[in-house]
């Protein structure tokens, strides 16, 4: 006897949209019985976790910081995923965007006035792009595999930016540690109400890009090129797409976010660049892009819940007392119900008796990837 | 809108006070750059607030909370905000990256003191800043590695170029040189501070280079457990690692913060809590050789020999002559070198068998 996933005829467009919310009370469930056998009490623990976090004005302010740059990379990221382009290194487009967005301080000092700060963003927004090309092109020219160039990169992007801070850019007055001269006040992504806390401009970016790529994808002849190709390449090239202007296309849109996420969060919540500016979000907006179901606006509500994941990750250790591998332990049952959910969706159990005659068919993840 | 904001973040700021007046007990929260079960850095200042806890009278008089694995980002703000608002008397954030973090948060909670580890910035007459002089038993065991070592040479797996830890390769090499004029360091940098698995390769690489004593400045003990795989010795890093190499670990440089946690939260207690820069080494206890196993007498009674000296202030182990890497003179006879100098150091002394990283 095995199990066998068979592809479902139709899809219930009921289950589609409510599957990340049964993924979500599925993990409540799940973190309930964690933290019952962590010897915690259950109600406690999933308040400070999900709840505490959002009765405050200045935790709210921080929930903004975080998932601004979590949204604004995952919004990119669906469009890449969308169009079946897999871009795992929007951790280091997120670094190259941060570095090349600083740059312009660094080496314009004098240039103290307001333009400043859009010229960083664009700058930074280029420069993610420009890094992504670097695995479009590869895909587009030699057919490479995008998922190991652009992780590869990844790792390229972190150590450019540890050597830049180690070496020449680092601050003379810092005693030889490794950072960044303080950006000024020109330089800085300025706070959206610095009466109640520090969430800045970053949060809005996200909101906007959100909106401007849920257009695109749902309502422009351009939004149904990518989706014709992600899903069926060869139809693409009969409607007269090209599937190397697509991939190329959402790695660009895909590396500018991430990029201006970079710069945002250096210049914002940071505040000058130094070894370590991010704590992966490069790689958490993947689970945020499948939580929202690659949907943009999907992709807003899952930035904040995966942030939340983080802030009540910390609620929890202080008041709770359980450890922080409990956050990282909550992300990764809230993907694993995300993707079995998903997955039950398009495909059905069917329990196989007896061993067939021929090879089965397998269970095919071409397939399973393709439907986006 | 604006009227509702301001007046929501003074109702925020009112809870949070009468939470503050509420208590008759301090709480000391503590802000940790890795897991508390690394058995080095994170571990030792947990145990030093563990120490601090029970000398101050247990549970009844302090509270402690902490934070582990809270990185060096835009998250450690928000972390050292959450303990200010939590009630929490002093902070002590232990690692260097969050020192513009620390001193933002200082800024809006002039009331809640904060200390912060191995930083330089003291921006408000709230925040104080504490290290310990690491560099003293690196020394010692320099000294002793010259001594065991067969090949004449060691491997040191160092974590990041920054001054502390050139410090600390400058120490081992003085003191080996003590010994043996042409012993040979190996430098690895492993750029972690916590990663068993790089930390392993290295250690490996380095004995495959020919290293018979391997050193650490990376804070698991993988180091230490592939050395004794490899039937070498070892020295341990910030705690007392010799479960992890019972025949193998020759001493370990001990971070003992409980002497220090004491006496600054018994200071906010009493009221007498001042800012101030602390670098103490062994003569304050703030720095304390693990016992010296694996290794015959003479060599003990050495290693012994010079712990008491710099213990006693009778000798600086960055004392001249000392010249550095290129040659050129740092130190001449009998000079010391300027504790200001040392917070910056960036160059390797002669004989240390590397490129420091610029």
């Amino acid at each position: 006897m095995r199990l066998e996933l068979v592809k479902r005829p139709q899809q219930s467009k009921l289950y589609s949209a409510l599957s990340p919310f049964i993924a979500f009370g599925l993990t409540l469930v799940a973190g309930a019985f964690l933290f019952a056998m962590l010897g915690k009490n259950p109600a406690l623990g999933l308040y400070t976790y999900f709840v505490e976090p959002l009765t405050e004005l200045w935790s709210l302010h921080e929930l903004a910081v975080k998932a601004a740059p979590l949204i604004l990379i995952a919004v990119g990221l669906s469009v890449c995923f969308v169009s079946n382009n897999w871009n795992i290194g929007a951790e280091g487009q997120f670094t190259i965007g941060a570095i090349t967005g600083a740059a312009l301080p660094l080496y314009f000092p004098d240039a103290q006035t307001i333009a400043l700060l859009p010229a960083m963003l664009v700058c930074g927004a280029l420069g993610g792009a420009v890094y992504a090309a670097i695995p479009a092109l590869l895909k587009a020219r030699f057919n490479t595999n995008e998922i190991l160039t652009s992780l590869m990169l990844v790792y390229v992007a972190q150590l450019f930016l540890d050597w830049l801070v180690r070496g020449p850019w680092r601050d003379p007055a810092a005693m030889s540690f490794p950072q960044a001269p303080a950006f000024s006040s020109w330089a800085t992504l300025p706070e959206l109400f610095p009466m109640s806390g520090r969430a800045n401009w970053g949060i809005v970016f996200a909101l906007v890009a959100a909106l401007v790529v849920w257009f695109m994808l749902s309502r422009t002849l351009k939004g149904f090129e990518i989706r014709v190709i992600g899903q069926s390449p060869r139809a693409g090239r009969f409607g007269g797409f090209s599937t190397a202007r697509t991939i190329v296309f959402a790695f660009l849109v895909s590396g500018a976010l991430a990029g201006l996420a970079g710069i945002a969060e250096v210049s914002g919540a940071i505040g000058r660049l130094q070894p370590q500016i991010s704590p992966g979000y490069g790689f958490a907006a993947i689970i945020v892009a499948f939580l929202g179901r690659l949907n943009p606006l999907g992709i807003v509500a899952a930035g904040f819940v995966l942030a939340l994941s983080y802030l009540g990750g910390e609620a929890a250790q202080i008041a709770v007392g359980v450890t922080d591998k409990t956050v990282r332990a909550f992300q990764g049952i809230l993907l694993f119900f995300v993707l079995a959910c998903d997955t039950l969706i398009h495909y059905q159990i069917r329990i196989v008796r007896r061993a067939p005659l021929s090879e089965p068919a397998s269970l095919s993840t071409e397939t399973a990837h393709g439907h986006g | 809108m604006k009227k509702l904001l301001m007046a929501m973040a003074a109702s925020a700021a009112l809870l949070t006070a009468g939470g503050a007046f509420a208590q008759d007990k301090t709480k000391a929260c503590f802000i940790y750059v890795g897991p508390i079960g690394d058995f080095g850095w994170s571990y030792q200042h947990h145990q030093g607030a563990l120490e601090m806890q029970e000398a101050l009278g247990g549970e009844e008089k302090v509270e402690i909370a902490y934070l582990e694995s809270v990185p060096e980002g835009a998250d450690a703000e928000r972390a050292i905000e959450r303990f200010a608002r939590s009630g929490c008397n002093i902070i002590f954030t232990t690692s260097f990256g969050y020192m513009d973090a620390t001193n933002k948060v200082a800024a809006k909670f002039p009331d809640v003191k904060f200390e912060h580890a191995t930083g330089f910035k003291r921006e408000h007459p709230n925040v104080a800043t504490y290290n310990s002089k690491f560099h003293e038993g690196r020394y010692v065991q320099g000294v002793i590695a010259a001594k065991m070592s067969e090949a004449g040479v060691a491997g040191y797996i160092a974590s990041f170029p920054i001054p502390e830890v050139v410090m600390g390769i400058n120490a081992f090499m003085l003191g080996a040189q003590s010994v043996d004029p042409d012993f040979e360091v190996k430098v690895v940098w492993a750029n972690t501070w916590f990663d068993p698995g790089k930390e392993a390769d290295a250690a490996k690489a380095l004995i495959d280079q020919g290293a018979d004593i391997i050193t650490q400045h990376t804070d698991s003990t993988a180091p230490m457990q592939v050395a004794a795989e490899r039937g070498i010795k070892a020295f341990g890093q910030a705690s007392d690692m010799i479960k992890f190499g019972p025949e193998t670990q020759l001493t370990s440089i001990i971070d003992d913060w409980g002497p220090y946690y004491t006496e600054r939260v018994k200071a906010v207690m009493d009221g007498t809590w001042e800012q101030h820069d602390v670098w103490a080494g062994m003569a304050e206890g703030h720095v304390v050789m693990a016992p010296y196993t694996n290794m015959p007498d003479d060599v003990k009674a050495l290693a012994e020999e010079t712990e008491a000296k710099i213990k006693s202030g009778e000798f600086d182990p960055f004392t001249g002559p000392v010249k550095k890497q290129d040659g050129s003179e740092w130190l001449a006879e009998g000079e010391v070198a300027e504790e200001s100098e040392l917070l910056g150091l960036n160059f390797y002394v002669e004989g240390v068998d590397d490129e420091l990283p610029q």
